[in-house]
């Protein structure tokens, strides 16, 4: 696992929505030094969005956090960007407390560091495009002038040049968002919040939006937090995925370790039917120590199995594999590629 | 042993016994209060009655003659308002009708001469054209020429100049008590009821504090116009806002906007739509006020219709009459038009002055032009009368024939109803002794709503009793009640045919849509013609006012029955009838409810208006203060009225949440 500096984290972070929720957590938490549970918050008459999360977001990351609807996602992220205020528990940007700052530096903060894009878009209807854009500039009092060509700059990246006039209305879903995508990417912030930016779109712009994504990403080199309730798209785009359930996150693992060693049987359940040849890696499933007899080729430990698998498979005799640094770590033959591929358990 | 089922259940029962002794003593509470020489029974003695409205008028008097803030005095203070007030005002009369004059009297000067009424038309077409479609500008075209054919153009500038006043003053002040609403929720609990309050009260019960605060003119008209039209923007504004989608306002915070920035660059334009609604709504009530306004110094068409009305001149009054309706229902359709106008399309990138202000560049220059013609060819200016005509002979013909030809018919409805049903209700209600009605009244609350409603009942009945207004109260009930049992036994069987025909339900619709954007006079004019003044004139007018929401929420209350239960109705083999009456109706009652309880509130509000067709309620009595400047008088019948509304409106309230409940239905419209 790469490490990589801490950006954002949040530790223990609870939200509890209702009537007298902070003195509820405090009394519970001072009487008991415990915490409440899930039955004595429902009975308490309270909603257990978060509970008790705890997670780190490293630089450059692509951090998803992942669970059904309802899970208390959503309301997670709004926590890390105070959108909402936590019942209790600190957020850290950059190794400051965020619950502390004042509300003057949290505009700052937000004006300067932090973007966000909304499920629905959330674009002003009466704005056209560039001017939508442009809009976060313009609240900071950036002149006309610079502020559109930072728009148009920005319009351009996301493949919208030439709609720069067009009113949200005129434009399709996957459109709007790339709207809404670009809008929060003029300010260049540091941290990038997507709340489940593709769940309004159908599967075909939903796909082409994420490869959309992941280019960007791949020029950008943002700290993201990125939100979903589909698997599949939390493991095409995830470095590191959090897993949540009933407001408590319950495993935060690249997808790899999800599938190999999930940390309970809800997230087992989660990760049952997921094509294992595109979450593993060729060093999870081969044969380790040197390998006897001849070798048809080499592959990449941290390559993944989708990306080995015809070649592997073509070739009578296994693979070495090979690590970072180039010496050879073990091998790899075609009866463990068919086997991730159709999902069943290895024989060894 | 089986026990026997009744037919009724034990409450309905006990309910039908009140009523019983209810008629006993209404029948018997003359001979009942001398056998047992109890004269209070039947009317409050005078040592009992509280002398409010003498206390009243006494802090009225001190307010404006004493009251002192230090710096200034109050009346200062209203002077200053009605400074500011008149600024814009003036502004806009001189516009519209007066033009601009230098000096006075005989050495006036005219700078400059009002708007032709050629360039108005064309104003008004030119917005028709803007907001919607040349079918729209033709409409709201002609209806203005009606104005200026039929010599009523003066007077109706005079009205439109003030609405053009009141409007923007009202729906500016909504927009920010509706946004100070949503931002603190401390403000929008104080503020939800008083605008419950301002919306009960008729409007007659401030028309007298206004007219003793800020004297007979235009000014208090206006005034009263903006506290009547403003409550609905307040609401209707806190409500868009509401209705935003919170990731709008979460993109607000994300990108850091100050609370202004959020205020007016984001939420304020997202809700645009549903303001739209709100500014219809101020428009409309504007002219819903447009003759009671006169009352106190507007001027204007309903000036004239007031005049007519006091002189019995039906044609002038009838003109008038029509005028103002036309001038609403342009008004309403443009507005309505602006509503709905579709949002802009993508434009060709950056457009000179000229090319982006093309409708208010064009009509500029037809107001110079007509000006600067109007100097040449007077008749341009100013409509000539000689190609004026007039109505009113023709009406006044009109009327005149069916009076003689159909007298009898006539005089034997109106006598039948008199006889058969507004005099029994009327005795009937004055018969019942006061400390008996008033604890049948705490009953109902005390079985809708516990010891709340209860004491509600019995603290605003009391009100009314120790004013000593309860035979004025009673007289109101009886008149309001004859008519709300009228509307409801027309407007309810109406309802269903619209809901369950969709042909019928668009011509019902269209009547109904028309008949609520008539100003509440206007309804009037034709009655006194035909029944001349009178209890039975009165009760017609207020019917006819009164309708709409009986039939608009009875449709409402059907249409938006779950599909589903009509289909198991339908399955399990019910008729038609069967259906409406077993499935339909029951589930639409808490609706309907709502919808008769509109009908009293309009009721309430058109019987002081009726005031004037000589009717002996409460609605005299505030015409008269106001006639009078006796503002304690008026205040306490005008909270009077007020108080009958609240308990009307609690009651039935109260009564269709229970409904409500018990059918199993979440609130509508709550959210
Ligand atoms: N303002 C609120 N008041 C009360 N309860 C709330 C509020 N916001 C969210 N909740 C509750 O908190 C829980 C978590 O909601 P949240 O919106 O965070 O879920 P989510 O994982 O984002 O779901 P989705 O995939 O549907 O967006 C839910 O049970 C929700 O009903
Ligand atoms: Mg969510």
């Amino acid at each position: 696992m790469q490490q990589r500096p801490v950006k954002l984290a949040c530790r223990d972070v609870w939200k509890l929505f209702g009537e007298g929720a902070d003195r509820f957590l405090a009394d519970r938490r001072a009487a008991r030094g415990m915490v409440p549970g899930l039955a004595e918050i429902q009975a308490a008459g309270l909603v257990g969005a978060v509970r008790a999360a705890n997670i780190e977001v490293g630089e450059g990351e692509i951090f998803v956090i992942m669970g059904l609807s309802g899970s208390g996602k959503s309301t997670l992220v709004r926590c890390l960007s105070r959108l909402i205020q936590p019942t209790a528990g600190e957020i850290l940007f950059e190794g400051r407390d965020l619950l502390r700052a004042s509300e003057r530096e949290m505009v700052r903060i937000r004006r300067h560091k932090m973007g966000m894009v909304f499920q629905h878009f959330a674009l002003l209807p009466h704005l056209t495009v560039l001017q939508n854009v442009a809009f976060p500039l313009e609240v900071q009092g950036i002149a006309r002038a610079p502020r559109e060509a930072r728009a148009r700059e920005v319009i351009e990246l996301v493949g919208l040049k030439g709609r720069e006039a067009y009113y949200p209305r005129e434009l399709s879903g996957g459109q709007q968002q790339r709207v809404g995508i670009a809008r929060s990417l003029a300010v260049e912030p540091e941290i990038w919040f997507l709340d489940e930016p593709f769940s309004a779109l159908d599967p075909l712009i939903r796909r082409e939006m994420q490869d959309e994504f992941l280019r960007l990403q791949s020029v950008l080199r943002k700290t993201i937090v990125f939100i979903t309730h589909d698997f599949d798209e939390a493991i095409r785009l995830a470095d590191r995925i959090a897993i949540m359930k009933d407001g408590a996150v319950i495993q935060v693992d690249t997808p790899e370790r999800l599938v190999l060693a999930p940390a309970d049987a809800y997230v087992a359940e989660f990760t049952k039917h997921i094509p294992r040849a595109k979450v593993l890696t060729v060093r999870a499933i081969m044969r380790a120590g040197p390998p006897a007899g001849e070798m048809a080729g080499e592959v990449s430990a941290a390559d993944r199995i989708e990306a080995v698998a015809d070649r592997v498979e073509a070739a009578d005799r296994p693979f070495a594999v090979t690590d970072a640094g180039g010496e050879v770590i073990g091998s790899i033959d075609r009866c463990a590629v068919i086997d991730t591929l159709i999902g069943r358990e290895p024989r060894r | 042993m089986k026990a026997r089922t009744l037919p009724l259940s034990p409450l309905a029962v006990t309910w039908l016994g009140l009523a019983a002794a209810t008629a006993v003593l209404a029948q018997t509470s003359g001979e009942l209060a001398k056998a047992l020489d109890a004269r209070w029974l039947t009317k409050l003695p005078r040592e009992l009655r509280l002398p409010l409205k003498d206390e009243i008028s006494a802090f009225m008097k001190w307010l404006v003659e004493e009251a002192n803030f230090g710096l200034f005095t109050f009346t200062d203070l209203t002077r200053g308002i009605a400074w500011l007030l008149a600024q814009p005002y003036e502004l806009a009369k001189g516009l519209l009708v007066g033009g601009f004059v230098q000096g006075l009297g005989d050495e006036a000067v005219q700078l400059l001469p009002p708007l032709s009424w050629a360039a108005v038309i064309f104003v008004v077409a030119a917005l028709g054209h803007y907001a919607k479609s040349l079918r729209l500008a033709v409409f709201v075209g002609l209806c203005f020429l009606y104005l200026a054919l039929f010599g009523q153009w003066q007077s109706a500038m005079v009205t439109l100049a003030s609405i053009l006043i009141a409007v923007p003053l009202g729906v500016a002040g909504g927009l920010l008590l509706g946004i100070a609403g949503y931002r603190w929720p401390w403000f929008d609990r104080l503020l939800t009821p008083v605008l419950d309050l301002m919306q009960t009260v008729p409007v007659f019960a401030y028309l007298v504090p206004i007219l003793f605060l800020f004297g007979f003119g235009p000014v208090s008209a206006l005034v009263a116009t903006l506290v009547y039209a403003m409550p609905p923007m307040v609401r209707i504004t806190t409500l868009a806002l509401r209705g935003v989608p919170s990731e709008v306002r979460e993109f607000g915070v994300m990108v850091g906007c100050t609370s202004r920035q959020m205020t007016w660059r984001i939420m304020v334009p997202s809700a645009m739509p549903g303001l739209m609604v709100g500014v219809n709504q101020v428009i409309m009530l504007s002219l819903n006020m447009v003759i009671i306004a006169s009352m106190i110094g507007a001027g204007g068409l309903g000036y004239d219709v007031l005049t007519s009305l006091r002189r019995l001149d039906i044609g002038g009054g009838l003109e008038a009459g029509v005028a103002i309706v036309v001038l609403a229902i342009a008004l309403d359709r443009l507005s309505q038009a602006f509503v709905k106008r579709p949002p802009p399309e993508h434009g060709e990138g950056p457009l000179s002055f000229v090319m982006r202000h093309p409708y208010a560049l064009t009509a500029l220059g037809v107001i110079l032009v007509t000006g600067l013609l109007g100097l040449v060819w007077p008749f341009l200016q100013s409509y000539p009368a000689a190609a004026q005509f007039t109505t009113g002979p023709f009406w006044e013909n009109l009327v005149r024939s069916i009076n003689v030809n159909f007298f009898d018919q006539l005089e034997a409805v109106k006598t039948f109803m008199l006889l058969n049903l507004l005099i029994p209700v009327k005795r009937f209600l004055l018969g019942v002794p006061w400390p008996w009605f008033i604890l049948l009244v705490t009953l109902a609350g005390w079985q809708l709503g516990r010891w709340k409603l209860a004491l509600l009942c019995l603290l605003l009945s009391a009100f009314i009793l120790v004013n000593g207004l309860w035979e004025d109260a009673m007289v109101t009930l009886y008149l309001c009640g004859v008519s709300v049992l009228i509307a409801a036994a027309i407007g309810i069987p109406v309802g269903v045919l619209a809901a369950q025909n969709a042909r019928a339900g668009r011509v019902i619709g269209g009547v109904i849509d028309t008949l609520q954007t008539l100003p509440s006079f206007v309804y009037l004019i034709p009655v006194v013609m035909l029944f001349r003044v009178g209890d039975f004139s009165a009760m017609i007018a207020v019917v006819l006012y009164a309708l709409a929401p009986a039939v608009r929420y009875t449709a409402h209350g059907i249409r938006s029955i779950d599909p589903q239960l009509i289909e198991a109705g339908t399955v399990s083999g019910c008729t038609r009838w069967q259906l409406l009456w077993r499935i339909k109706l029951p589930l639409a009652l808490p609706e309907i409810m709502l919808g008769v309880n509109q009908t009293i509130m309009l009721a309430l509000s058109m019987l002081v208006i009726t005031a004037l067709v000589g009717t002996r309620d409460l609605g005299q009595e505030v015409y008269v203060a106001l006639t009078k400047a006796d503002t304690g008088r008026g205040i306490v019948a005008g909270v009077s009225v007020a108080f009958i509304a609240i308990i009307a409106d609690r009651l039935i309230a109260a009564g269709a949440a229970r409904a409500r409940a018990r059918l199993g239905l979440v609130a509508q419209g709550a959210h």
